[in-house]
């Protein structure tokens, strides 16, 4: 028997075999039941696919309003840069600070990381500076935050639908679909291959 | 019972560390673990390798005090003030739920509090039984714990709704003298807790919640 590669379970240390699993199967830690790898098929392809898709609608959901609001004649639509303005513009440095990093800083650097590393991938090269890359992807994920940012609009279109008449705008379809493109595109993420192939070419 | 499984029986549960190995917490490679005291780097990708989170409970500890007390300013102070023809009004996070249940949007307003209100009170109440519990060696019920640590990772940033309402609302309601919305102190503080409680759930090793068995007691 050859010998599989160790693994050593994320969430409780348990030092394990890896073993093959079917497509689309996931192995869990046999101790604490935590994920430990899944099978993800045709990943590079998938994952920059749905990347691309993803860049494309966020470009338009950054271009146009989300949202506009009309009160008795007086009209008003934000983007999201000008929604960061406006909280920068009240001296909420912090607020707005962290809005601007959670919504567009850290996706768009997501969004170039993947395309930059996933490119090459296809034709089977390793791009320079992969490793740090993958780090920062890592480091990344918690902090990218547009799924939750939807939320917030929805919540604030309630708020003001009793107020003013709303508007939704372009882009608030377009941030709908990088919200489930970037979800697509991290569940077909396939960190350990592109580290299988980086420990490969060096 | 099948030969293989007779033989995974057998087979005692051991971590990495315990057999003098070290796992990358970047790109998972297992190598073997550097002596005691020596720093050394993952042979693939070059990230530090730790057999745990150094100072682990240390600065888990040190965020959840943090937000514990920036948790009170939260939601103490407003987090908004809307100025129309019919005068000011300052919200915090609680008059702002109860205004969405008064106008009739019950859902809404649950949803609010269960991600502004509930999420941040339980993560920190969670992250303090598991830093305990794993300080004091505890062995008991670490399934849970285990459940307990990631349902923590996965829901925490959920907190920063409100915070995107607010953006959304001071951006929108600009509209001269009918109504303005501005930010105010509480969106930072509440801002800071979120990013805090974030931190402390990054810092506390959950490979702690199993270390207690094997090498305290056993």
């Amino acid at each position: 028997m050859t010998a599989r590669p160790l693994i050593a379970c994320r969430h409780c240390d348990l030092l394990q075999r890896e073993v093959p699993l079917p497509a689309g199967g996931v192995a869990r830690c046999r101790r604490c039941d935590a994920e430990l790898y899944r099978s993800h098929p045709y990943s590079v392809e998938r994952t920059l696919a749905l990347t691309l898709a993803a860049a494309v609608l966020f470009a338009i959901a950054n271009s146009f309003p989300i949202v506009g609001l009309e009160v008795q004649g007086v009209h008003n639509a934000s983007t999201l840069v000008g929604a960061v303005r406006s909280l920068w513009d009240q001296d909420r440095v912090l607020v707005a600070s962290l809005v601007f990093a959670t919504t567009l800083l850290f996706p768009t650097l997501e969004l170039a990381a993947m395309t930059y590393l996933l490119a090459p991938l296809r034709g089977g090269r390793v791009a320079p500076g992969v490793p740090q890359l993958l780090r920062l992807l890592q480091a990344l994920k918690p902090w990218g935050m547009v799924e939750v940012f939807m939320l917030g609009v929805l919540v604030s279109l309630v708020k003001l639908a009793h107020l003013a008449r709303v508007e939704p705008g372009v882009s608030l379809w377009a941030f709908g679909g990088v919200m489930l493109l970037l979800a697509a595109a991290a569940a077909s993420f396939d960190a350990r291959e592109v580290w299988a192939r980086v420990g490969v070419a060096r | 019972m099948s030969r293989a499984a007779e033989g995974a029986a057998r087979v005692r549960l051991a971590s990495a560390r315990e057999l003098g190995l070290v796992s990358c917490q970047v790109c998972a490679l297992v190598s073997r673990a550097a002596p005691a005291g020596a720093a050394s780097n993952c042979p693939r990708c070059g990230a530090g390798l730790h057999a745990r989170r150094p100072a682990s409970l240390a600065r888990t500890w040190a965020f959840l005090v943090a937000a514990a007390i920036l948790y009170v300013p939260a939601n103490v102070l407003p987090i908004m003030e809307s100025s129309s023809l019919f005068g000011a009004q300052r919200d915090t996070i609680l008059s702002g739920i109860a205004f969405l249940w008064d106008s009739g949007s019950w859902l809404l307003a649950a949803l609010v509090f269960f991600a502004s209100v509930m999420v941040p009170l339980l993560k920190m109440l969670s992250l303090g039984l598991l830093a305990a519990t794993a300080q004091l060696g505890y062995a008991r019920r670490r399934h849970q714990r285990a459940r307990l640590y990631r349902m923590v990772e996965f829901i925490g940033r959920w907190s920063m709704l409100d915070i995107y309402v607010v953006t959304m609302l001071v951006a929108l309601v600009q509209l001269g003298v009918f109504a303005s919305v501005t930010a105010e102190a509480g969106a930072a503080a509440f801002g800071a807790v979120v990013v805090l409680t974030m931190f402390a759930a990054m810092a506390f090793d959950p490979r702690l919640t199993w270390d207690a068995a094997s090498e305290r007691h056993g």
